[in-house]
C-alpha cells in the first residue's frame, strides 16, 4: 500500500483504457483463428464459444471474480476475499496504483475472457453448446481467478512470496488455458474420425486476420500490463513485436526443413507461439532475450503440434501445443533472460542471476500446470455426468452450426451462385407459429 | 447423335471453349466437378499433418453433336486441354437417342 495519497495519472489511464480494448478485441480475433481452422460445418458455433466467453466472464467476473482474485488475501496467498463482490464500494474516485480501479478490473477482466476462450480451441467441433455456458463461468472463478491471486493479486503466493516473475500472464493465461485444454479434451475424447479424415482448416485467410488482430490486441495485453504509459511499457510493446517475428521466422524455417513449404498457417502459428512466450517474458528480458524467446518457441511449438497424433490426444486447434508449450518456454526462459534495466533488481542465470530465478520459475510452471490440468478434469467429469459435456454423434456429424444454432456460414452454390431455385424457402416466423398451433 | 463428355483440368477450359466456337459448336454445359485418375490426388500439410486429397477439382463438359462432327470436336477437345502433364483428363462420347429444343419443341439434329 503507497501512503501517499492515491492519484489518476491522466497519461497512464490514456493508455490503459486504450489498451483494455485492444485486449478485448484479441476475443473476436481469436474467435476468427480458431474459426478459420475448423472445417465448413461447425464455424460458427466456433466463433460462438468465443463470444459467449466474453459475456459469461464478464457477469461473473464483475459478481465476484475480481475481488476474488485482486481483493485483498484471506487464505495465505491463495484466494482474495468478497469485499468487493459486485464492485462493491468502488466508484469513479477509486484509485489503483496511477489508475482507477474500475479501468484496472476492467482491463484485468479482458484476461479473464481470452483465457477461457483459449481452451475452446481443444474442443473443437464436438462440445456441448449448452455445457460449455456452464464449463465458462464455473471455470474462471474455479481455475482462472485463483491462479491470478497467486501471480498479481496482494499476498499472491507466486508473485509476493515465491516472487516467480510473470508480467503480463504466462502462467495465468497461457499455461491456465493450455494445461485446461489437455484437459477438457481427455474428458470429451478424439472427434469423430480423428486421425483418419482429413480435417483441413475451411479457410485460411481467416486465419490470417484472426492471428493479425491477436498480434495488435497483444500491445495492450503486454504493453498495457506495465499499468503505465511508462518507458516500461514501451520496452515491452518492442519486445512484443520482435518476438512475434522471430516466433514466425522459426516457424517457417522448421516447416521449410521438415516439410518443404512454408505455410500460412505455420506464419500465423509461429507469430502466435512468438508472442505466447513473450508474454510472460516482455517485461523482464532484454530485447535480445525476446529475440530468442521468439524463435525458442516458433522452433519448439512447430515439433509440439504434432505430439498429439503420436500420443492420441485430439486437442483439436493446438492449445496445448502453443499455448502451454509457448507459455512453459516464455516463463521458463525468464530464469535465463531476466535483466535488471527491466525488472527493477531480479537477473536471470545468463546475467549473473544463478539457478534460483529459473527454480523459481519452474516451481511456479509446475504448480500453475498442475493445478489448472486437475481442476479442469475434475470439472469435466463432473460436467460430463450431470449434463453431458458431449454433442451428439449426430450432431457432430452433421455439424454443430445446423444442429445446434440453426444456421450455416455459407451458401454453397453451383459456380459460385446461390443455392439452386427451390432449394429453401422463406418461412416468416408468424406462419410458422399459426402453423403450429 | 453424340454426347461427347470431356473431365480437364479447369485452367484449360477457356482454350477447349474457343476451340469449340471456332468449330461452330453453338452450345455447351460445363459442371465445376471433382475426381481422381491415375494421378490420384496430392498432399497438403497443415501444422506439420500430411493430408492426403483424393478428390482433385476438375472442370466437366458435355456437349450434344451431329454424328458426322465427334470424331473432330473429341480431337479439338484434346487438343486444346492437352498439357502433356499428368491429370490431364479423360474424354468420351456415347450414342444420343433424342434432343429437344424446349423453346419451339423442334427434334433431333435441328434441336442442336
Amino acid at each position: 500500500m503507497t501512503l501517499a495519497a492515491a492519484h489518476i495519472d491522466t497519461g497512464d489511464t490514456a493508455w490503459l483504457l486504450a489498451a483494455t480494448a485492444l485486449v478485448l478485441l484479441m476475443t473476436p480475433g481469436l474467435a476468427l483463428f480458431y474459426g478459420g481452422m475448423v472445417r465448413t460445418k461447425s464455424v460458427l458455433n466456433m466463433l460462438m464459444m468465443s463470444f459467449v466467453s466474453i459475456a459469461l466472464v464478464t457477469v461473473v467476473w464483475l459478481a465476484c471474480g475480481y475481488s476474488l482474485a485482486f481483493g485483498d488475501d484471506v487464505a495465505d496467498g491463495l484466494i482474495g476475499g468478497l469485499h468487493q463482490a459486485g464492485m462493491a464500494g468502488l466508484g469513479p474516485s477509486d484509485v489503483h496504483g496511477t489508475v482507477p480501479t474500475l479501468l484496472f478490473a476492467t482491463f484485468q477482466l479482458t484476461f479473464a475472457i481470452i483465457t477461457a476462450a483459449l481452451i475452446s480451441g481443444a474442443v473443437a467441433d464436438r462440445a456441448k453448446f449448452g455445457a460449455w455456458l456452464v464449463f465458462v463461468p464455473v471455470w474462471a472463478l474455479l481455475v482462472y481467478v485463483p491462479v491470478a491471486h497467486w501471480v498479481w493479486g496482494p499476498g499472491g503466493w507466486i508473485g509476493q512470496h515465491l516472487h516467480a516473475l510473470d508480467f503480463a500472464g504466462g502462467l495465468p493465461v497461457e499455461i491456465t488455458s493450455g494445461a485446461s485444454g489437455l484437459a477438457l479434451c481427455l474428458v470429451l475424447g478424439p472427434r469423430l474420425g480423428f486421425k483418419k479424415d482429413a480435417m483441413r482448416p475451411h479457410n485460411l485467410p481467416m486465419v490470417m486476420l484472426g492471428a493479425g488482430l491477436l498480434w495488435f490486441g497483444w500491445f495492450g495485453f503486454n504493453a498495457g500490463s506495465a499499468m503505465g504509459a511508462t518507458g516500461l511499457a514501451a520496452a515491452a510493446f518492442l519486445n512484443t513485436l520482435a518476438a512475434g517475428c522471430t516466433g514466425l521466422l522459426g516457424w517457417l524455417f522448421v516447416e521449410h526443413k521438415r516439410d518443404g513449404h512454408p505455410t500460412t498457417l505455420g506464419a500465423a502459428s509461429g507469430a502466435v507461439a512468438g508472442l505466447v512466450a513473450i508474454t510472460p517474458s516482455c517485461g523482464t528480458v532484454s530485447l535480445l532475450g525476446a529475440l530468442v524467446v521468439g524463435l525458442a518457441a516458433g522452433v519448439v511449438c512447430s515439433y509440439a503440434v504434432g505430439w498429439k497424433f503420436k500420443l492420441n490426444y485430439d486437442d483439436s486447434l493446438d492449445v496445448v501445443g502453443v499455448h502451454l508449450v509457448g507459455g512453459i518456454v516464455g516463463t521458463l526462459l525468464i530464469g535465463l533472460f531476466a535483466e535488471k534495466a527491466m525488472t527493477g533488481g531480479a537477473e536471470g542465470l545468463l546475467y549473473g542471476g544463478g539457478l534460483a530465478p529459473l527454480g523459481r520459475q519452474l516451481l511456479a510452471v509446475a504448480a500453475v500446470a498442475v493445478y489448472a490440468f486437475a481442476v479442469t478434469y475434475g470439472l469435466g467429469k463432473l460436467l460430463d455426468k450431470v449434463m453431458g459435456l458431449r454433442a451428439s454423434e449426430e450432431q457432430e456429424h452433421t455439424g454443430l452450426d445446423l444442429t445446434v444454432h440453426a444456421e450455416t456460414a455459407y451458401d454453397h452454390g453451383v459456380l459460385g451462385h446461390g443455392a439452386p431455385v427451390g432449394a429453401s424457402s422463406f418461412v416468416p416466423t408468424a406462419q410458422k407459429v399459426n402453423t403450429q398451433a | 447423335m453424340k454426347l461427347i463428355t470431356a473431365i480437364i483440368k479447369p485452367y484449360r477450359l477457356d482454350e477447349v471453349k474457343t476451340a469449340l466456337q471456332e468449330m461452330g459448336v453453338d452450345g455447351l454445359t460445363v459442371t465445376e466437378a471433382s475426381g481422381y485418375g491415375r494421378q490420384r490426388g496430392h498432399t497438403e500439410v497443415y501444422r506439420g499433418a500430411e493430408y492426403r486429397v483424393d478428390l482433385v477439382p476438375k472442370v466437366r463438359i458435355d456437349v450434344v453433336v451431329e454424328d458426322a462432327d465427334a470424331d473432330a470436336v473429341i480431337d479439338a477437345v484434346v487438343r486444346a486441354a492437352q498439357t502433356g502433364k499428368i491429370g490431364d483428363g479423360k474424354v468420351w462420347s456415347v450414342p444420343v437417342e433424342t434432343v429437344v429444343r424446349v423453346r419451339t419443341g423442334e427434334r433431333g439434329p435441328d434441336a442442336l
